[in-house]
């Protein structure tokens, strides 16, 4: 029975990539919103409160962080939408690995932020960011990303089928913009009021962002983050995962 | 219990307060059509996706193709195919697309699941839908599909969930047509509707099922013989003069149901010439004018308007007269 996980989970995979296939607009809209953002702020808000060195060497990263961040959204939507459509059932009732249709989902949205982490990193070249660290570093930086991008998916697939309806989707969109924008994506925290900065300095996406940074060997990187920067996304995979999981078995209930 | 296709032993299911199934019990013999007969709300929902494993009962013993639906729910689901009220398809995908996908997630091998998607689209009349997403398909299409995709194993045991709800005159004759080819597939069919045509139609026995439990069971006239026999029917000229017509014939008044829009007077009889000889003597009698009178065999529909009557629609009754 168990031989069919890996092949229920590519089946399930293969399916969100047709969609793609079919909706090409939709996908580049989704890569086009974050290069969107970077040159919005690198070109018209800019400034960067607290940044010594390169605006666009602090800024870069931050936004890479903070796409990973608004993944959640994208991942929410997409299981909302998904829970409620009547190929639910028949999924269910079909004798596949448990969670195929959650790891399907995982597998497809991860590699959308691959391949968005791919082409945010190209534009940022071509505005001028350069990198400092080791090739090496360079990769575990977007390990780190991507690590943290996969913590934010657990997320987004439990606050989905917490959430149930599509509508409520929009308020966790609403909600995901204060908590990306609450973090050193865009300034330091010792540019902010010191409770701001704290609960800055506090927020996951904040450690990734330093973490990456250093890694990059840009301004605004501290060593040491690394640590805290894989820890926290483990540890919210660990609270998230067997929660969505749960959730998606007692959907029987 | 081996000719058992479908075992059901005092289901349970409660939603909140309300029960949806209230010990509920069930038997289908393998190779038969079983209709399952109720109106909204009667728990039939509830009982095809408890018996799919799609919903978990609250307690009783439900058993498919010889499995337990809760303990062995993956072994059930490899024997059953479900068509459920609403399309379970992927509308983004084509017709084909999704054949092949369930034939994959049925394990059945990315070639035999290609082959076998080509030869569902042909038996359905689908071949022609290229890669058109389900989305752009007229409900026909779109139910003959959901159908195909119920059968890609050739399932021991099919669930048919209202399958002819929505669709046209001629849909639902593909639909019944597609039923009775299964059928002789050997495949056991439990098919729920609130169409009694439908049941009369299609299965070999009939379970009328209502607040979640079965209140008649048996042969579609096993359940004509309930209701007591034969009826008589004396259709009038003139829809005015139904009422009096009620008061006047020399038939038991709590018994006779009106249609208006038909001039329509219905009543069980018990010996058949003497009612026949009464009414026709109470009406020449009378003067009311008669466009038919006869005597004949009760209709499902009756059959389930005395099982399942509840308040509403005893007084419904009373107010056509």
């Amino acid at each position: 029975m168990s031989t069919y996980v890996l092949s229920d989970c590519w089946t399930m995979t293969r399916r969100e990539l047709a969609h793609w296939a079919r909706q090409p607009v939709q996908v580049l809209v989704l890569l086009v919103f974050p290069v969107m953002l970077l040159l919005m702020f690198g070109y018209l808000i800019g400034g960067g409160r607290g940044v010594e060195g390169s605006y666009v060497d602090f800024l870069v990263p931050g936004m890479l962080a903070l796409t990973m961040a608004f993944g959640l959204e994208g991942t929410m939507l997409a299981v909302t939408q998904d829970l409620n459509k009547g190929v639910i059932d028949r999924f269910r009732a079909m004798p596949m690995a448990n969670g195929a249709v959650l790891v399907g989902r995982c597998a497809a949205d991860m590699l959308q932020s691959a391949v968005g982490l791919a082409v945010l990193i190209s534009v940022g070249h071509a505005i001028g960011w350069r990198t400092h660290g080791t090739p090496g570093a360079f990769l575990g930086a977007v390990g780190l990303l991507l690590l943290f991008r996969f913590a934010m998916l657990w997320i987004g697939i439990h606050l989905a089928m917490v959430a149930g309806k599509p509508e409520m989707v929009q308020a966790v969109q609403i909600l995901v913009w204060p908590v990306g924008f609450l973090s050193n994506a865009f300034a330091t925290p010792g540019s902010m009021p010191s409770w701001l900065g704290t609960a800055v300095e506090w927020n996951p996406m904040s450690q990734t962002a330093t973490a990456v940074r250093d890694l990059f060997g840009g301004p605004g990187g501290e060593p040491g983050h690394v640590g805290a920067a894989v820890l926290w996304p483990l540890a919210l995979v660990a609270v998230f995962f067997p929660l969505a999981v749960r959730r998606f078995a007692r959907l029987s209930r | 219990m081996a000719d058992t296709a479908i075992g059901v032993e005092g289901a349970h299911k409660k939603y909140g307060e309300r029960a949806a199934l209230d010990g509920l019990d069930l038997r289908v013999a393998r190779g038969t059509v079983h209709g399952v007969l109720g109106p909204n709300g009667a728990g039939k929902t509830t009982l095809v996706r408890i018996l799919s494993t799609l919903l978990r009962p609250d307690g009783g013993r439900i058993e498919v193709a010889g499995r337990d639906v809760v303990t062995d729910a993956r072994e059930v689901r490899r024997r059953i195919g479900l068509l459920g009220q609403h399309a379970a398809l992927d509308e983004e995908l084509s017709g084909r697309q999704n054949l092949e996908m369930f034939g994959r997630l049925h394990h059945l091998g990315a070639r035999h699941a290609r082959v076998r998607a080509g030869e569902l689209l042909e038996r359905f009349g689908l071949t022609d839908t290229g890669r058109t997403a389900v989305r752009a398909y007229s409900g026909g299409m779109r139910r003959r599909l959901d159908l195909a995709a119920s059968l890609i194993t050739e399932p021991e045991v099919l669930f048919l969930d209202e399958p002819t709800t929505g669709l046209d005159p001629r849909g639902r004759a593909e639909v019944w047509a597609s039923v009775r080819s299964l059928v002789g597939g050997g495949t056991t069919v439990l098919l729920t509707t609130q169409y009694l045509e439908e049941a009369d139609q299609l299965a070999d026995r009939i379970s009328v099922v209502d607040h979640g439990r079965v209140v008649a069971d048996g042969t579609a006239d096993e359940l004509k013989t309930l209701t007591g026999g034969d009826r008589i029917d004396v259709v009038l000229r003139d829809a005015g003069q139904l009422g009096a017509a009620v008061a006047l014939l020399p038939l038991p008044a709590a018994d006779i149901s009106v249609d208006a829009d038909r001039r329509l007077l219905s009543a069980p009889v018990v010996d058949r010439m003497a009612a026949l000889a009464g009414v026709v003597r109470a009406l020449e009698a009378s003067g009311i004018e008669a466009a038919d009178v006869a005597l004949r065999r009760p209709t499902l529909d009756e059959v389930f308007l005395h099982l399942t009557a509840c308040d509403d629609r005893t007084d419904r009754t009373k107010e056509a007269v």
